[in-house]
């Protein structure tokens, strides 16, 4: 039945709550843009849900006039895959931190993923612990300095995205606090995608990790630092994009394209590839040996989770008919006492 | 027992001596099919109308080493023609398949007790592995002290399946069903109930099915011929209240309780589970009844079950967690946050051995401290439990209407006894049962500037459980403390003293919702016997006993414990002294005595058995005398 649906404006999506991040926070851009995609995914409010753990990113749920939880450390997916199995007709939004979501919560992000839950789950990779003001994270380059390594973290850093690979992700993405119109597009992407959708946001923690992603977000040396990825475009990147990225072997290098190397060697890209083969070469390429991609990564269409339980319950119900107490009580050998 | 005696042919024309009741014991190796043969037994036990009651005892591991006293698996089951509370304390027969089911279960046999061996499996090996010296067989006078029956099980299983062309392997497998024939011709039993159970179940194999029904046979028709045996026995049907019965295991019954209350309260029922001992089979039975709109979720650890389950309470589902012990430790951080989010839902704990990994298969009723008071902050949760297998029914739904009624989760506590323990379960008509009214705010269109107020309580304090989709209520929840009403973050002191205190009069509230507490013997006198949970079967015969003695004790049976019965004070103080049975070191007595200051004593017990009714009306007639 096609209802019409009232105009909203990202204004309807704000709650009347104050957001108090520090001022100066990348969780403002993602809020903002998140606000401002709403209304163009036609969804009402109300079938609407933002899940998060805790963290500075995990507040997200209070700014959103939606229906919303924050819930408890690392266990947002959890919440959110029961509810989505109960609840297929939500549209259901995690949101996470690289401490929340890689560390404490590794084990429930890995199994939401696999499991391909109709779920968007945006983590808010920051490179740094805020709320708790100031040790390093999973994602921490090595060697990192905090409060609780001051000589330095001797952790090996996780690549998120190379996790949600690994983890059979049919929708990872790579996007950027500050890149507005690029992280608008992708947040849309991720809505749109039938499965779980993992999408990472460089965001910046201005006050215990100042500067992280200065690489890839300050509009004086991005372009040199980051690649956009297009499905079906060649790796190309640079200032005046005359870079690009060629396979040698199975090992990607970067070519200069004023040096008689064609569009055509390059490595193209292709989001639908139905083996993660080339979306885990790109999650593996870092600053500053090569360009960032950001961009959709892999998104490819399998069934969902929830989809697949609540058929195997119409199944039931076709085969045996709608449940009866009776003939459940009755299951297996009766005696009657007169 | 009486002892009437009559004659009956179809019996081998030996003496038929008709029993009040009779405790018997499979014993084996873990690979030997006792539990199996110990359902059976049940099951036909059951079918002839006796009253039941069971006690599976099996090793933590699957496969202990063959023949090992580690090794031992065992089934006890109870069955008269009267009332039983209890799976019986002295064993009146004992079948034991090799040495070490014998060393180990041999005390429990009473004085002159049938005793039959499997006598080809006390070969030196296994001799040694049991640690005996010699053959207990022939050295310790087993045949003066009990009465000795010793049967080549092995060889005559063999024999009855040769045709068939099995391995020896195949053919031993056959033997607890050898041991059933002969227990079910000593006791008058059919055999047809086992023939129809192996239709069903080895159907697809039709040499083992075969097998199986040729070593039944066997065993039965060896009774008729032998003349090892002077008498057979019979006990009568009970005079069980009039109705149809099912013969129930505790975590079966509790899954078809937790079906019901979902479809009386026109609720899909969610399950997130992980996987452990002894709760798992609620996870096997809940997911064969989809049909019924029921979802399961094995989910990736106990975290994730709690915490799947409390998402698809948001939902609006009936939604639930099962676990033990150790899985209930891991729950108890998401326990508290659908504390503080006031969403309904249920937590069950089949309670085991603990502390840590514990006894994993053997029954303890030690987390009730635990699920009263382990988890962070000021954060009172309902509990309430089951007190035999038959009763998870009616607990499951009288724990699901409280907490949809009051907005809370609600821990359902059952234990390793109740759960694999079995007995007959009168079938409701399903006219009878109790529909549980849910309300869900409706919808409204626009907010006319008005937000909605997802913490604005009714009079018993509950809040609405407004459903995601509903359009305008619109609302976030959270584990942050929040203000009473508007349910907006809050750090305001005077509103978090509010909010605990609110939260705790909500639970406490419940305790004009529940029944008066009942007490069976005197209003007042020397000694009253509170117990909770799985020693009610224990308890109820030792106190009837001892009443029958002419002692002046009564019994109080706790079901609910978090709010306790209004009454329970009054009937504290109406006895000169208080005793709390339980397998724990005293758990219970210890919150009767901080909340009533009554001097309450124990009869505690951590063995990984249930009480013996003896022990218990040791302890009453010290007491009471």
């Amino acid at each position: 039945m096609a209802t019409e649906l009232p105009v909203l404006t990202a204004q309807d999506f704000a709650s009347d709550q104050d957001v108090r991040w520090c001022p100066g926070c990348g969780d403002y851009s993602i809020l903002a843009q998140m606000k401002k995609i709403m209304p163009s995914l036609g969804i009402p409010r109300e079938q609407i849900v933002f899940i998060s753990g805790i963290g500075c990113s995990s507040r997200f749920p209070y700014y959103m006039n939606t229906y919303g939880m924050h819930s408890i450390h690392g266990r947002a997916p959890a919440f959110a895959t029961g509810l989505k199995i109960a609840r297929p007709d939500l549209h259901v939004w995690v949101i996470t931190g690289d401490g929340d979501g890689l560390s404490i919560g590794g084990n429930h992000l890995m199994h939401a993923i696999r499991r391909n839950v109709d779920i968007n789950v945006i983590l808010f990779n920051n490179r740094i612990y805020g709320l708790t003001k100031g040790q390093y994270s999973p994602t921490s380059p090595l060697g990192k300095v905090t409060k609780s390594t001051p000589m330095g973290s001797v952790d090996f850093p996780l690549h998120p995205l190379s996790v949600a690979i690994g983890c059979e992700a049919t929708f990872v993405a790579r996007t950027i606090d500050v890149n507005i119109q690029h992280l608008g597009v992708v947040l849309r992407r991720a809505a749109e995608h039938k499965g779980v959708s993992f999408v990472e946001v460089y965001q910046n923690c201005n006050v215990f990790n100042d500067g992280a992603w200065e690489y890839a977000s300050d509009k004086k040396v991005r372009d040199d630092n980051v690649l956009e990825l297009e499905h079906g475009k060649p790796l190309i990147f640079g200032k005046n994009r005359d870079k690009g990225i060629r396979l040698n072997g199975t090992t990607p290098e970067v070519v200069d394209l004023n040096n008689g190397v064609k569009e055509d060697d390059l490595v193209f890209h292709d989001e639908k590839a139905e083996e993660p083969t080339l979306a885990y070469l790109l999650s593996r390429m870092r600053h500053p040996e090569f360009p960032e991609p950001i961009g959709v990564f892999r998104a490819v269409d399998r069934t969902t989770y929830e989809a697949e339980v609540n058929h195997q319950t119409e199944v039931a119900r076709e085969k045996k008919g709608e449940g009866d107490l009776a003939a459940l009580f009755s299951t297996g050998d009766t005696w009657t006492v007169e | 027992m009486s002892t009437t005696t009559h004659s009956e042919a179809a019996r081998g024309a030996k003496q038929v001596i008709q029993l009040e009741d009779a405790t018997v014991r499979l014993a084996g190796d873990s690979g030997d099919g006792m539990q199996l043969a110990g359902m059976q037994l049940t099951n036909t036990s059951a079918l002839a109308g006796n009253d039941i009651a069971t006690f599976p005892d099996f090793p933590a591991e699957i496969r202990a080493p063959r023949g090992t006293l580690a090794g031992v698996s065992g089934f006890q089951l109870h069955f008269a023609s009267a009332d039983i509370y209890t799976p019986g304390d002295r064993l009146n027969a004992l079948v034991a398949m090799n040495p070490a089911a014998l060393k180990t279960n041999l005390d429990d046999l009473e004085p002159n007790g049938i005793l039959i061996v499997n006598e080809d499996a006390f070969d030196t090996k296994s001799l040694k592995l049991a640690h005996y010296e010699n053959n207990p067989l022939e050295s310790e006078g087993l045949g003066d002290r009990f009465r000795l029956i010793r049967v080549k099980m092995t060889k005559l299983t063999r024999d009855a399946v040769s045709e068939l062309g099995l391995s020896v392997k195949e053919s031993d497998r056959c033997r607890n069903f050898f041991a059933m024939g002969l227990l079910y011709w000593l006791y008058g039993r059919s055999m047809e109930p086992t023939l129809r159970f192996i239709d069903a179940k080895f159907g697809k194999m039709p040499d083992v099915a075969e097998a199986n029904r040729r070593a039944l046979k066997a065993g039965y028709h060896y009774g008729e011929t032998t003349e090892a045996f002077v008498y057979t026995y019979t006990v009568d049907r009970a005079k069980l209240p009039r109705g149809t019965y099912n013969n129930v295991t505790g975590n079966q019954v509790l899954a078809w309780g937790l079906i019901t209350a979902a479809k009386m309260s026109g609720k899909d029922l969610f399950l997130g589970s992980y996987p452990i001992t002894p709760a798992s089979d609620i996870l096997h039975e809940l997911s064969r009844y989809k049909h019924f709109g029921v979802r399961t979720f094995q989910a990736e650890d106990e975290i994730a079950a709690v915490c799947s389950a409390i998402g698809a309470a948001f939902g609006g589902s009936m939604a639930i967690t099962t676990s033990s012990g150790p899985g209930i430790c891991l729950k108890s951080e998401g326990m508290g946050l659908a504390m503080i989010l006031e969403l309904p839902m249920l937590v069950i704990d089949i309670q085991r051995g603990g502390p840590s990994t514990g006894l994993p298969t053997k029954t303890e009723q030690a987390d009730l401290l635990q699920v009263m008071y382990g988890r962070n902050g000021e954060s009172p949760l309902p509990v309430i439990a089951a007190r035999s297998p038959a009763d998870c029914f009616e607990v499951a739904q009288e724990a699901w209407r409280i907490a949809t009624r009051f907005m809370v989760p609600v821990i359902l506590l059952s234990d390793g006894y109740i759960a694999n323990g079995s007995e007959p379960w009168r079938i409701p008509d399903v006219s009878e049962l109790n529909k549980i009214a849910i309300e869900h705010p409706v919808g409204r269109e626009g907010e006319n500037g008005e937000p909605f107020l997802p913490y604005k309580r009714n009079e018993r304090l509950s809040r609405p459980w407004a459903l995601p989709g509903t359009p305008g209520l619109m609302h976030r929840i959270g584990g942050l403390e929040k203000q009473d009403v508007t349910g907006n973050v809050s750090y305001d002191p005077e509103n978090h003293q509010h909010m605990v205190n609110v939260r705790a009069q909500k639970v406490a509230n419940i305790a004009e919702d529940i029944p008066p507490q009942a007490v069976a013997g005197p209003e007042n006198g020397d000694l009253l016997v509170l117990s909770w949970g799985g020693t009610y079967g224990a308890c109820t015969a030792a106190t009837q006993r001892c009443r029958a003695e002419g002692l002046s004790v009564a019994h109080a049976h706790l079901r609910y414990l978090n709010p306790f019965p209004r009454n329970l004070e009054k009937i504290l103080r109406s006895y000169k002294t208080v005793l709390i049975p339980e397998l724990n070191m005293g758990q219970l007595r210890s919150m009767i005595r901080s909340k009533y200051l009554v001097d309450a004593k124990g009869l505690n017990k951590v063995q990984g058995k249930p009480f013996s009714v003896v022990e218990v009306m040791e302890k009453i007639r010290e007491l009471a005398a």
